[in-house]
């Protein structure tokens, strides 16, 4: 780990400030990922602004037009559990505890978990070519171990995976971000904020270094009644996924009003395929349906040495969420942690 | 409770507040005035040399005090021998620093000394080292075919080789009534004890210092480093009071006690060394192995004809080897045999027991293979098991001390309920799941080892019993303590068993279940002398009421010696000190197992494990859902202890047959995994219900105690029994470990 200096922002101004101009400045909030990446030296700073004792953004609360805000500072245990979450967002709770450790998710913040780096073995691997680490040297995970890496929307420069569980949850839901800089305030659609590889692998997503994610809007509509989160990985708790997949579902008179399907654990961002989800419109709630709208969102995968088990278990696996959207009871305490 | 013997009371461990409150003190927590910190620097490359270090640049930052390097470290002992150590394999073991060559990935290169651990620490990561890179080797299993014999040296004596051919194999296998033939791929896995490898190195004054370091043998490191350092054995003192895990790790003094020492001598300071969890790593590991198995049997479901091959990594410098093709025969009565092993040397570092070497390899082709076997010939697995069941050890042609066995197989069977087992596979299910029963025999060596113990009754009257031995977690402690306590039939709290220290009576290695048999029977043979002495004492004393008494007459008993005719006479221990000048009464005492009685026998530990796996017929994921061991290990001087031993090693089998691996990428000869986060051990959530049983079982030849270590009997039968039930949930044999559920989509 590099020396650094640290710097405590009262406020988000001021936070903006320490790090302006200053390229190797890292915000840290909860530090889950960070601190790691330092002693690893995957990451270096110079600068380290410590933004958890900005006043602001600490709060979930309910939105004049029908939302909820996620302060981007409160933990994702404190979200996971927050009452207007369990009720109105069930999909986002559930996908938050499937996610970690009580302990990390005790520490790491909604902000934070959206810039969670990728668990590709050779980024943290700096003995290792890695276009993501390096730009330029190479991509060591494609000729190598590659059982954990994308399936979807890769390039010839990254196959790693974003490795979120609640980002997934929140690809389904809409959600919207909400970004404060030296240039003043603005607002991201989910969708837009993660990026895919292409030729520019070291960049996750599209918020500039100077930038704070200050909250994330969920809209009104939170798919409570049908939902479900289903994480398959090695093993059944602690272990980041080789397959996600977040359902929201809407039903009227036996037929699907709207359909919400994300997939995590297989491309550089959270998957989504609206094709498919509109697909399903006015569709009965059936295996065959939820089959067909699978396909559909696989349209494409690509399979490396040791992960295209993820694109026929990703299908499976959409299939069966879908199924167990249709019956939220399934997930109910005492129901298995990833199924 | 006075008068109950302590051996056979479930005893928590004594020092277990110690632990988790955090007041036990481990090798990397010792202090000293102005210490230091040093930080390793391992290769990035696998193979060739290290042209260049610069160190200048590192040097030059504040607090930083010296880079040692191949180029700058002291003169050192000359001969391969005098780097040897109790567990070192055949070959020429590796010296940290020798020279510009690289044998292997993430060997260590250099040692930065600084004021402090952080700053040592980016010092590491700025030194900037130049290589000339050559070409490597470290794909097992592509390379099979350059396999060779095991070069035979000292460890060969604990660690056979395999027994020569029996009968004719070719023959009795195409004539078997049903044949079996299977290939089993381990890679490789690293032991991760939570406590990571640490030594503090207090320097004492010229050519003396006095070592916290973890170890599984305090005496093996301080002859270690006497020998290279050519010091004083009586000036280097190792101490190791605490162990968080080893599992093997520690059973060879590694690179960080090396360094350490080598800087705490050159700097004439105290220093420590820590290494990180990626440099875990950096040296043994359990090899990685390719097993074959050929077996028949015959239409009575007898199996007749067994040919076990094994071939095992070990490094270009020395030849590791494990016991993998020797037990099968042993278990199974076949009269034709063929038993071979052999290794092949890679570019890696040499590979170290872990918790149960070889045998819980090798079980997991034996035991799978037989119940292929069995699956084939359409017999139940575990009556398959009871026709073969092996009366005499055929592969030596000699009795087993004891073997308890059969009971194994009919007690966990009941409690597990195996008879409710479909034969058919894919027959159980509930709701998507797939159900399936597996099981299978466990199997470990019995050993013990010549060691010494110290006795004293204390001037309070008390007892106080020493030996060099450590703790690695086991319970060694506490079951030391009840042993000692009812030698002088005291209260636990009467008695205290020091350990852990190298200047203590002589203790091997702590390994291979085999610390209870041989420190126990040290203890118990000090024991015996002392009282011995005692009595003699009792028996000078002014108007002894012992006078006449001879060992047989008196009994030891609330605090002193009582007369078994007239329990009214009680001379307290006491009273004896006092009589004595109130001088302390001593014995050393070596225990030294009776060779040639042992060699007539085979003696081991047996298990038999069975378990349900739940398995999504759709996703494939699997869940251990339940399992029971039971065990057969003689006397369980702690049923507490010993059941977190099985329960630990039970555990360790799920890990094995699902999770547990260590990522290697060929191309760059190294490992990709290199931390708890991404090397899978199971999670809380992955452990179901777990149930132990210990069979009852009198072994009269084994040992003083009658009693088998359990510190990997659990483990054996475990990998093997999950895939077993694996098998039976789907159909599906997968002989690669650990099995991805991905591989039963």
């Amino acid at each position: 780990m590099h020396n650094f200096n640290y710097a405590q922002a009262q406020n988000i101004g001021e936070a903006i400030e320490f790090a302006k101009g200053n390229e190797s400045a890292k915000f840290i909030a909860g530090g889950t990922n960070l601190i790691d990446l330092l002693k690893y030296n995957i990451t270096t700073a110079n600068m380290l602004v410590d933004i958890n004792h900005v006043p602001e953004h600490h709060l979930i609360e309910e939105k004049s037009d029908g939302g909820v805000r996620l302060g981007a500072f409160v933990t994702n245990a404190d979200t996971a559990y927050h009452p207007l979450i369990e009720s109105r967002y069930p999909l986002l709770s559930k996908a938050i505890l499937a996610g970690a450790s009580a302990q990390i998710r005790n520490m790491a913040t909604n902000g934070g978990n959206l810039l969670q780096r990728t668990r590709c073995y050779y980024f943290y691997d700096p003995a290792t070519p890695c276009n993501k680490r390096e730009p330029g040297t190479g991509c060591s995970a494609i000729g190598g171990y590659n059982r954990i890496m994308a399936v979807l929307g890769t390039s010839e420069n990254c196959i790693a995976v974003f490795p979120s569980d609640m980002c997934v949850a929140l690809a389904a839901l809409q959600a919207v971000v909400n970004i404060t800089g030296p240039e003043g305030d603005r607002s991201m659609p989910f969708a837009d904020f993660h990026r895919l590889p292409g030729d520019t692998p070291h960049l996750d997503n599209n918020l500039k270094t100077d930038e704070i994610i200050v909250s994330i809007d969920l809209p009104e509509k939170g798919f409570d009644k049908n939902y479900s989160y289903l994480k398959l990985r090695d093993r059944s708790s602690y272990a980041f996924a080789l397959v996600s997949v977040a359902t929201g579902l809407e039903l009227e008179n036996n037929l699907i009003k709207e359909a919400r399907i994300a997939l995590g654990g297989l491309a550089h961002k959270p998957w989504r395929v609206e094709k498919a989800e509109d697909f399903l419109k006015d569709k009965e709630p059936t295996m065959s349906n939820f089959a067909s709208a699978a396909e559909m969102i696989l349209f494409g995968a690509t399979g490396f040495e040791h992960n295209s088990f993820k694109i026929e278990l990703a299908k499976r696996a959409i299939v069966r969420n879908c199924m167990m959207a249709l019956n939220p009871e399934s997930q109910q305490p005492g129901a298995q942690p990833s199924l | 409770m006075l008068d109950l013997p302590q051996i056979g009371q479930p005893v928590s461990r004594l020092e277990g507040r110690a632990k988790v409150t955090g007041t036990a003190k481990y090798a990397g927590e010792y202090n000293a005035d102005g210490l230091l910190y040093g930080y390793v620097v391992n290769s990035t490359i696998t193979r060739g040399k290290i042209v260049h270090i610069d160190t200048n640049a590192v040097k030059e930052i504040e607090g930083v005090i010296e880079v040692f390097t191949h180029e700058n470290r002291p003169s050192l002992a000359w001969f391969d021998m005098q780097y040897s150590d109790m567990d070192a394999p055949p070959g020429s073991p590796f010296r940290p620093l020798q020279n510009a060559e690289i044998k292997y990935n993430g060997q260590p290169i250099a040692l930065i000394v600084a004021e402090t651990f952080e700053l040592a620490r980016y010092a590491a990561s700025i030194l900037k080292v130049s290589y000339q890179g050559e070409s490597f080797e470290t794909d097992l299993y592509n390379h099979q075919n350059e396999a060779r014999d095991p070069k035979k040296g000292v460890a060969t004596l604990l660690k056979p080789l395999p027994p020569k051919p029996k009968g004719d194999f070719e023959k009795a296998f195409s004539d078997s009534a049903a044949q079996v033939s299977a290939e089993f791929v381990h890679g490789t896995e690293h032991h991760n004890p939570i406590e990571l490898f640490a030594t503090t190195t207090i320097y004492e004054g010229e050519g003396k210092v006095t070592i916290y370091d973890k170890t599984q043998g305090t005496i093996n490191c301080q002859l270690y480093v006497g020998n290279i350092f050519g010091l004083h054995f009586k000036n280097v003192r190792v101490i190791s009071p605490y162990v968080g895990g080893a599992f093997g790790s520690g059973l060879r003094p590694q690179y960080q006690l090396f360094l350490s020492v080598m800087a705490a001598l050159q700097l004439k300071r105290s220093i420590r060394v820590t290494l990180d969890r990626q440099q875990m790593y950096t040296f043994g590991h359990r090899p990685p192995t390719i097993q074959k198995t050929r077996f028949g049997a015959d239409s009575d479901g007898k199996v007749n004809a067994i040919n076990h091959t094994a071939i095992g990594e070990t490094s270009r410098h020395e030849d590791y080897t494990e016991v993998v093709v020797n037990w099968a025969n042993i278990i199974y009565p076949a009269k034709n045999t063929i038993l071979e092993y052999q290794l092949l040397p890679m570019d890696v570092s040499s590979p170290l027991d872990m918790r149960a070497p070889g045998g819980s390899t090798a079980s997991h082709a034996i035991e799978s293979t037989m119940d292929e076997l069995a699956h084939k010939m359409k017999i139940d697995p575990m009556q398959f098991r009871l026709i073969n069941y092996a009366d005499i050890d055929v592969s030596e042609n000699r009795p087993f001390s004891s073997k308890e066995l059969r009971q194994c197989y009919i007690q966990g069977a009941e409690k597990f309920g195996w008879a409710e087992r479909n034969p058919e596979p894919r027959s159980m299910r509930r709701g998507h799941k797939l159900v399936g029963y597996g099981m299978a025999t466990g199997f470990w060596e019995a050993m013990s080892i010549p060691a010494r113990a110290e006795a004293v009754l204390t001037r309070e009257g008390k007892l106080r019993v020493s030996s060099a031995v450590t703790d690695i977690g086991t319970g060694t402690l506490t079951v030391m303590t009840q042993i000692a306590a009812d030698e002088l039939g005291l209260p636990l709290d009467d008695v205290q068993f020091c350990y852990g220290d190298s200047k203590m009576p002589f203790a091997p290695i702590q390994g291979g279940s085999f610390t209870l048999a041989t420190v126990g029977s040290a203890i118990k043979v000090a024991g015996k002398a002392l009282r011995k002495k005692i009595l003699k004492k009792a028996k000078e004393m002014k108007n002894s009421p012992l006078k006449n008494a001879s060992d047989g007459d008196v009994i030891f008993e609330r605090g002193g010696i009582s007369l078994k005719s007239n329990p009214d006479v009680l001379i307290s221990f006491r009273e004896i000190i006092v009589a004595n000048e109130d001088k302390e009464i001593k014995t050393t005492n070596m225990s030294v197992p009776n060779v040639f009685k042992l060699k007539n026998y085979t003696r081991a530990a047996h298990s038999a494990a069975f378990v349900e796996v739940e398995i999504d017929e759709e996703l494939g994921t699997i869940q251990v859902k339940r399992a029971v061991t039971a065990v057969a290990a003689g006397k369980i001087i702690n049923p507490k202890t010993a059941r977190s031993q099985i329960l630990g090693g039970m555990i360790w089998g799920i890990s094995k047959a699902l999770y547990e691996e260590t990522i290697s990428d060929h191309r760059y000869g190294r490992y990709m995994n290199q931390n708890l986060g991404e090397y899978h051990i199971p999670s809380h959530a992955d452990v179901h219900e777990l149930d132990v049983i210990f069979v009852e079982e009198k072994d009269e030849i084994i040992n003083e105690l009658g009693s088998k270590g359990v510190g990997e009997i659990g483990l054996v039968a475990m990998a093997p029994a999950i895939s077993n039930a694996i098998f039976h949930a789907t159909g599906k044999r997968i002989n690669k470990l650990p099995i991805h559920f991905d591989e039963l989509l």
